[in-house]
């Protein structure tokens, strides 16, 4: 849409950047998906306080927005491969990879709706967020492709590392998450979960 | 004038997440089961701050501020 | 009193022919032996219900009539009617009635007698309220076993068309706090008989937003009775601040288990004696339901059974239930099985409810059978698991575990040392689908 036409090597900027930030992103998605699950399951704090996971997960989501931001921007404004700005929020309209960048979009719309959601979450009410929540289960592996298909760079041993290694670490977490539901209840259980193993926040700074 | 106000929590949402006990011990303990005791006096206004944080914070919002009706 | 024609008073809507009103007791399970009364019957007994108007506005008189005969509820809380019935008329929207017949306490039958041998006092209790409140509409909520009586009674009423207000009649759900107002509510909006925490009250958003009327179907019978015959007669029995008669639920160590109608603040000897006294020389007493207090014989018999009799030893009647304990039964055993019970019977919504209940359960057994026990952590428990529910569940075991931990102190001590006094192998109070 932009008639510029940069030199090369401000076009070829605008490429890495969009590559490069959605490489950043795919594995602080997955950190954000970890930390999401470590709330929910909510482990006896022997490290961590349960409201640092649980602010963490909350800022991490925020910030990787702001990068999400930055990969979609200069991903459109690269004249190089010609998008369009409706692709940012329609999937599948984009002339160049529609698939691959279509599952991106959806996993912006995805992302965006659990963020507004979690943003409101006060005023929708526990169940109605809880609803639109479980779609960030959907938004990661449909990013996961998007990443897989949308760039070229798989030949790269270190952005294999990456794609694989944020895999390796959702799939870990969701088995946790799977084991944690289906757990066989027992009340015993809680008595372990209320030994705090560090010792009240420290109210300066927080 | 301020208000004065009390922090309540909904026994159904409480899931004992225990969130609000590690930020505000003052006022929150847990029971033997993980579920948090409340103290039912008003809020100190040097712990306003950690009460609002409190209530954004508890996953099954399950935290609200109440109002204290003067009598 | 008169027979035949009445002469008009404030306490009467109309000038009707009616036979004579009851004088003294019973009231509300008249002399019938068997069987339930047909409508003639009931007519025959009581007369007509008096015409109270189809107007679809709340019937200020009518309530001023229920605060004026000082009627409390008979569910268990005692609440002031007049009050309840207030609430539920100044509510704009379409009030319903529901009348709780529930009676989740398994020790205590007196709505179902009253619903079996009494329906058309129950309903006629329902139409007064709907009448009073606005409503159109009432639905009584009944124990399966006697649905088919009530349904019998509705289509009476029907083909005699003498009723301006909607009846029907639902199954209960079969557990403890299924009779909690608002389980009730939820039993009929979705099936599911979960207590909440009011807000908002019943009285303005129950029954699918409506305002809702409960009232226990032993409430709405006298209810029934006073539209009849003022509010005057009421209180002729009874005492001054607690007027009326009132069904009790008689069982164990007496003669005839049974329920039985009583006037307020009858001594409890002769409340009793209304079942043919006690075999034996009992020890304790448990008094008003699962969820009220233990107290010793003793101390108890001579006692009005009213609230002011029974405040002094921690107790009131409750929901009319007195189980007797003979001197051959271990109280600490009969209380570990009714607190098993009643942990198994929580809503399951709660932390607190769902894993202190068990542990106090569980603390309570070891006790019962001499293990080893930890006072402190019990008393620990109890104090955690007090008034932290989103309803009166945990509040009433900690209470009825009190005061068996105060009645039973003997007891405890002995089994402390391993020891127990009780031959009795049978127990006595009922607690469904438990393991022998």
């Amino acid at each position: 849409m932009s008639a510029v036409v940069t030199a090369t090597s401000g076009s070829q900027w605008l490429w890495y950047v969009s590559r490069g930030s959605g490489l950043i992103l795919l594995a602080l998605f997955s950190v954000v998906v970890v930390l999401g699950i470590a709330t929910r399951t909510g482990s006896a704090p022997r490290t961590w306080h349960r409201f640092t996971v649980a602010e963490l997960h909350r800022t991490l989501s925020l910030f990787a927005m702001a990068l999400l931001t930055l990969h979609v921007v200069t991903a459109i404004a690269d004249p190089y491969v010609s998008i369009g700005w409706w692709a940012t929020i329609i999937p599948f309209v984009s002339h160049y990879k529609a698939a691959a960048l279509g599952l991106g979009t959806l996993a912006v719309d995805f992302g965006a709706a659990v963020i507004l959601t979690s943003l409101f979450r006060h005023r929708l009410g526990f169940k109605a967020w809880r609803a639109v929540h479980w779609l960030a289960y959907l938004a990661w592996p449909v990013a996961f492709v998007h990443s897989l298909r949308a760039g070229n760079d798989l030949g790269i041993a270190w952005v294999y590392a990456v794609e694989w290694g944020s895999a390796a670490l959702v799939a870990t977490a969701v088995v946790a998450r799977v084991l944690h539901a289906t757990r066989p209840p027992d009340p015993g259980e809680r008595r372990d979960l209320v030994s705090p193993a560090i010792p009240a926040r420290v109210r300066s700074g927080w | 004038m301020k208000t004065r106000v009390r922090i309540r929590v909904d026994p159904i949402a409480c899931d004992g997440r225990g969130l609000c006990a590690e930020l505000l011990p003052e006022l929150i303990s847990l029971d033997d089961w993980g579920y948090p005791i409340i103290r039912d006096v008003d809020v100190p206004p040097e712990l306003v701050r950690e009460a609002l944080e409190v209530v954004r914070l508890c996953p099954k919002l399950a935290l609200r501020l109440e109002a204290v009706r003067q009598s | 009193m008169t027979s035949g024609l009445q002469s008009l008073d404030r306490d009467n809507f109309a000038a009707v022919s009616q036979p004579e009103a009851p004088a003294g007791l019973p009231r509300l399970l008249g002399g019938l032996l068997a069987g339930p009364t047909s409508l003639s019957e009931h007519i025959v007994r009581y007369g007509q219900l008096p015409s109270l108007g189809s107007d679809r506005s709340p019937s200020l008189a009518l309530i001023e009539l229920v605060d004026r005969s000082g009627l409390r509820g008979r569910g268990g809380a005692s609440f002031p009617t007049a009050l309840k019935l207030a609430a539920v008329a100044g509510q704009q929207g379409s009030a319903i009635v529901v009348g709780n017949g529930t009676e989740g306490e398994p020790a205590s039958s007196k709505d179902k007698v009253l619903l079996a041998r009494s329906p058309h006092l129950v309903l006629d209790g329902a139409v007064v309220a709907a009448r009073a409140v606005g409503a159109a509409e009432a639905i009584i909520v009944c124990h399966p076993a006697v649905r088919e009586l009530v349904d019998l009674a509705i289509r009476e009423r029907r083909k005699a068309e003498i009723d301006s207000v909607r009846l029907r009649a639902v199954d209960a759900a079969e557990r403890f706090v299924a009779g909690e107002a608002s389980a009730v509510v939820h039993w009929l909006e979705r099936g599911i008989p979960t207590p909440a925490r009011t807000p908002p009250r019943l009285a303005e958003r129950g029954l699918h937003g409506r305002p809702t009327l409960v009232q226990n179907v032993e409430t709405l019978a006298h209810l029934a009775l006073i539209a009849r015959y003022g509010a005057s007669w009421y209180r002729e029995v009874g005492t001054d601040s607690e007027p009326g008669s009132m069904l009790v639920t008689l069982l164990g160590a007496v003669q005839r288990p049974g329920v039985y109608e009583v006037a307020i603040g009858t001594c409890v000897s002769d409340v009793l004696g209304e079942g043919g006294g006690v075999l034996g020389k009992p020890q304790a007493l448990l008094l008003g339901g699962y969820f009220g207090s233990w107290v010793s014989y003793d101390e108890a018999v001579e006692r009005p059974f009213s609230h002011t009799g029974l405040a002094q030893l921690g107790a009131g009647p409750g929901a009319g239930l007195l189980a007797v304990l003979p001197s051959d039964a271990c109280g600490l055993v009969e209380t570990a099985r009714v607190a098993r019970y009643l942990a198994s019977e929580s809503a399951g919504q709660c932390g607190p409810c769902i894993f202190g209940l068990p542990a106090l359960a569980g603390e309570l057994e070891s006790l019962a059978s001499g293990r080893p026990f930890d006072r402190a952590r019990l008393e620990r428990w109890l104090g955690q698991v007090d008034g932290r529910g989103a309803c009166r569940h945990p509040d009433g075991v900690v209470r009825m575990v009190r005061s068996a931990l105060v009645v039973f102190r003997a007891e405890l001590e002995r089994h402390g040392r391993g020891r127990c006094c009780a031959p009795r192998t049978t127990e006595i109070l009922p607690v469904p689908g438990a393991v022998r």
